[in-house]
């Protein structure tokens, strides 16, 4: 059961990721941002077949439900007449395709040829949920977490001063 | 078979150079910042596949954090594409060339 749903997700994340970067349907942004959401929710089934269902939780409510309504919301802002003009030519896309793939060709590569093995060889048992996550958080890792607070108050400040009409 | 780590270093090497593939290829702004956000994503599922098959939580701490700087990163650049579309009207890379020699 759970090789099918690994597979079954895994699927869904890799071909609603490629629909993101080249789907046929419409020259539209909103159709790929669309897909950037499905993958999103796919990965979050990943998570929770990784057992961090913390993360599962919070990519589905901060990833999927913020970030990508933040996407939309400016996408839908801007004025999209001009994308249909220009079409991608041939020999972009293949010098694309032969830099990703070569990346993708050295990963598979490294993978495969392994000289130590990756994890420890334990069964795993580490369970991601909100109570073993919340104790590190705020014993070991409090000092990023009060960081990452000051981190978010200066985006927005950032954002809101960006957002002026007249910038001198 | 079980699934293993290398099962899931896959799909996120994968998804890595999907994404990777649409900040090259395409000329629209805005997909490639989704190509970037999905490359961000690729990561995210490597660090909490080690985190499980190694059994220490560090990298779903990192993840948890990754997601939060993600967050506040595209806001600002969403913020920086619309002052850029309101200077330029545009959205396409190819007119964007005042720092061209």
């Amino acid at each position: 059961m759970q090789e099918i749903l690994f597979y079954f997700f895994a699927f869904l994340t890799l071909l609603f990721g490629f629909l993101v970067v080249a789907n046929p349907f419409s020259r539209n942004p909103v159709t790929s941002a669309m897909f950037l959401v499905l993958t999103i929710v796919s990965l979050a089934g990943l998570f929770v077949l990784l057992h961090a269902f913390f993360l599962a939780a919070v990519q589905i409510l901060v990833y999927a439900g913020a970030v990508m309504v933040l996407f939309l919301f400016v996408i839908m802002l801007l004025d999209l007449k001009a994308e249909e003009r220009l079409r991608i030519k041939t020999i972009v896309a293949l010098e694309g395709l032969v830099a990703a793939g070569a990346l993708l060709a050295i990963f598979f590569w490294s993978l495969s040829t392994l000289q130590a093995p990756l994890d420890r060889g334990e069964p795993p048992s580490l369970e991601g949920g909100a109570t073993n996550l919340g104790k590190l958080l705020f014993s070991q890792y409090v000092l990023p977490f009060e960081i990452v607070s000051v981190l978010l108050l200066v985006a927005m400040i950032g954002v809101v001063l960006l957002s002026k009409k007249e910038l001198k | 078979m079980t699934i293993s780590l290398e099962h899931y270093l896959a799909v996120s090497a994968t998804l890595f150079c999907l994404g990777l593939l649409g900040v090259l290829v395409r000329r629209n702004l805005l997909i490639i910042y989704m190509g970037l956000e999905l490359m961000l994503n690729a990561a995210n599922l490597a660090l909490v596949a080690f985190s499980r098959f190694n059994n220490s939580p560090d990298g779903q701490i990192f993840v948890f954090f990754i997601i939060t700087v993600a967050a506040a990163e595209v806001a600002v650049g969403l913020a920086l594409i619309v002052a850029l579309y309101r200077k330029r009207q545009t959205t396409h890379v190819e007119d964007l060339t005042s720092m061209k020699l």
